[in-house]
């Protein structure tokens, strides 16, 4: 069936009155901040704690907008007779955002996670040489990087989660099969001194001295202890 | 001495009309079109919700440089915009907003007459910016203002046509002494040919091929700044104020509605101009541009044969019913 000549005319005035009595979209920006998501490619902080200026972040910035400088510091042994450590210290660490494209890749490759997106955005200068954010500027945008975003439910466990879950559970378990044995041995050997007691010293062991052999005599083992 | 008094207290108002109408319609086109779009349009101008955005815009306008193009026909270029803004005044005049002779501007005998070909000279403006501006886009738009005033000026003139056909008089107070209520379902098809056709005279959008900015840059105004370009766009809501006005007596009745003869006229009149004025920012946002020869085959296809066809039911009735 067609549709009645004109409905799409009527349809179109519609939507336009509907849009009309509808709430508006805008945000009074300058008036209101605006609310954003915390991942927002706003700016970047640097978390100056955790650089071990490995550098990747300068080498895979696509346009090399970030510099750093350091130097070698010689660590004395920890123990005496150990050999000494050398360390990076850093000297500078400098995002010229004049040249930044906002692209993230220097916080995606950071291994040790010293680099954040900040949602600021309000750091227009009018001398483009400003736009030079020093290692302390970059460390005061990290107390305005917001606490991440709730994983989607369903969603992976995040891997350093997992792998920090793995090693306990692996402790735990250790731990609790060692547990096992020593309430099993401690439980063994008053079974052994019952015995003993009771049979007088016909029962007593050639070789009563080896907890080994204990073990093996004992009631829930026959065919060993008969060996 | 008291008639010259009268005289110029007329003068006056519809002058002032003239000028904060027009404003009020662009404000309202502002909003109007900011909320059908989920936006808030001028918020600043003026303090409370942008109110004087198109008073600051004027100040603007007034500031630019007036510039005439080198190769220019220089004095037909800066007559224009007094040709396109000038007409819309003097139908202005004619129009009456309440019963009795003290709420038109002007009495005249052959209203219709009047009003249709003074709108008609408004178009004029525009055909002399294109040729004179020497600029091969102002020319097309020109052409195309041509073509678009032929093709809808036939079936507006049919429509009024009938109207005046069945008011049995030419003249816009005597056409509203003769409404009745039952005459808006009788020439609905013509008050609709009629409100189409105007709008397509104003090349206001979905019919706006003649300023098509995305072919021709602006038509007929590219080569305009400054007060001229202000004159151009004034004219354009100047020329809705007129449409609606005209509509609301032709097809809607006036001042007819609860108490019109009882004072309460002007308003019945102002509020079906408003409403007509808010249908066409209506239409202006939901639909897009016509090509052009959409735009032609539309009125000689649709707009003239329904106008043919409104004249005959208009004499069927007049004849067979009204003798």
């Amino acid at each position: 069936m067609t549709p009645f000549p004109g409905s799409g005319l009527a349809k179109g005035l519609a939507v336009t009155l509907r849009t009309m009595t509808k709430k508006t979209v805008t945000e009074q920006y300058p008036d209101t901040q605006p609310d954003l998501p915390p991942r927002t490619r706003g700016v970047i902080g640097l978390f100056e704690e955790n650089c071990t200026v490995c550098m990747l972040c300068a080498r895979e910035c696509p346009d090399w907008c970030i510099y750093i400088d350091s130097h070698k510091e010689t660590v004395p042994a920890a123990v005496p007779g150990g050999r000494e450590r050398s360390r990076n210290v850093l000297d500078r660490f400098a995002i010229d955002f004049s040249l930044c494209m906002y692209c993230g890749i220097c916080i995606e490759v950071c291994p040790f996670d010293a680099l954040f997106w900040s949602p600021e955005f309000e750091y227009a200068e009018t001398d483009i040489h400003e736009l030079t954010h020093e290692r302390d500027k970059l460390r005061e945008w990290m107390w305005t990087v917001p606490a991440p975003p709730a994983l989607d439910p369903g969603a992976e466990e995040p891997k350093e989660i997992a792998a920090a879950r793995k090693t306990a559970e692996k402790l735990a378990a250790t731990q609790a099969a060692a547990e096992a044995t020593e309430t099993a041995e401690a439980a063994q050997a008053a079974e052994v001194t019952e015995a003993a007691e009771g049979t007088g010293v016909a029962q007593t062991a050639p070789e009563p001295a080896d907890p080994g052999h204990v073990e093996s005599a004992s009631p829930t083992d026959p065919p060993e202890g008969q060996s | 001495m008291n008639d010259a008094l009268d005289v110029a207290l007329r003068l006056l108002i519809v002058f002032v009309v003239f000028l904060t109408f027009p404003l009020i319609v662009g404000q309202t086109e502002h909003k109007v079109m900011a909320h059908m779009q989920g936006r808030l349009g001028p918020m600043y101008a003026g303090g409370f919700h942008g109110w004087a955005q198109l008073v600051a815009d004027g100040v603007k306008f007034a500031q630019k440089e007036d510039i005439v193009p080198a190769g220019a026909d220089r004095r037909i270029f800066q007559l224009a915009p007094a040709v396109a803004l000038l007409p819309y005044l003097l139908v202005l005049l004619a129009i009456p907003i309440g019963p009795g002779e003290g709420a038109v501007g002007q009495v005249l005998d052959a209203g219709i007459f009047f009003v249709l070909a003074v709108m008609g000279v408004g178009v004029l403006g525009s055909l002399m910016a294109g040729w004179a501006s020497a600029n091969k886009f102002s020319l097309l738009g020109g052409l195309r203002t041509a073509a678009q005033l032929l093709a809808y000026e036939l079936p507006m003139l049919l429509t009024a046509a009938s109207v005046a056909m069945a008011a049995g008089t030419v003249s816009l107070p005597g056409i509203l002494d003769a409404f009745h209520w039952w005459w808006l379902p009788w020439q609905i098809v013509g008050a609709i040919v009629f409100f189409v056709a105007g709008l397509a005279e104003l090349q206001r959008p979905p019919f706006d091929m003649p300023v098509a900015d995305s072919e021709i840059i602006f038509g007929a105004y590219t080569e305009y700044t400054g007060l001229r370009f202000a004159l151009f766009l004034l004219a354009e809501y100047a020329g809705i104020v007129v449409l609606c006005g005209l509509t609301t007596v032709l097809f809607l009745g006036g001042w007819h509605g609860p108490w019109g003869e009882d004072g309460l006229g002007w308003v019945w009149t102002l509020l079906k101009a408003a409403l007509l004025a808010f249908v066409v920012i209506w239409l202006r946002v939901t639909y897009p541009r016509l090509r052009e020869d959409q735009l032609q085959k539309l009125s000689w296809t649709l707009l003239v044969p329904l106008s043919l066809a409104q004249i005959a039911l208009t004499g069927i009735v007049k004849v067979v019913f009204l003798q």
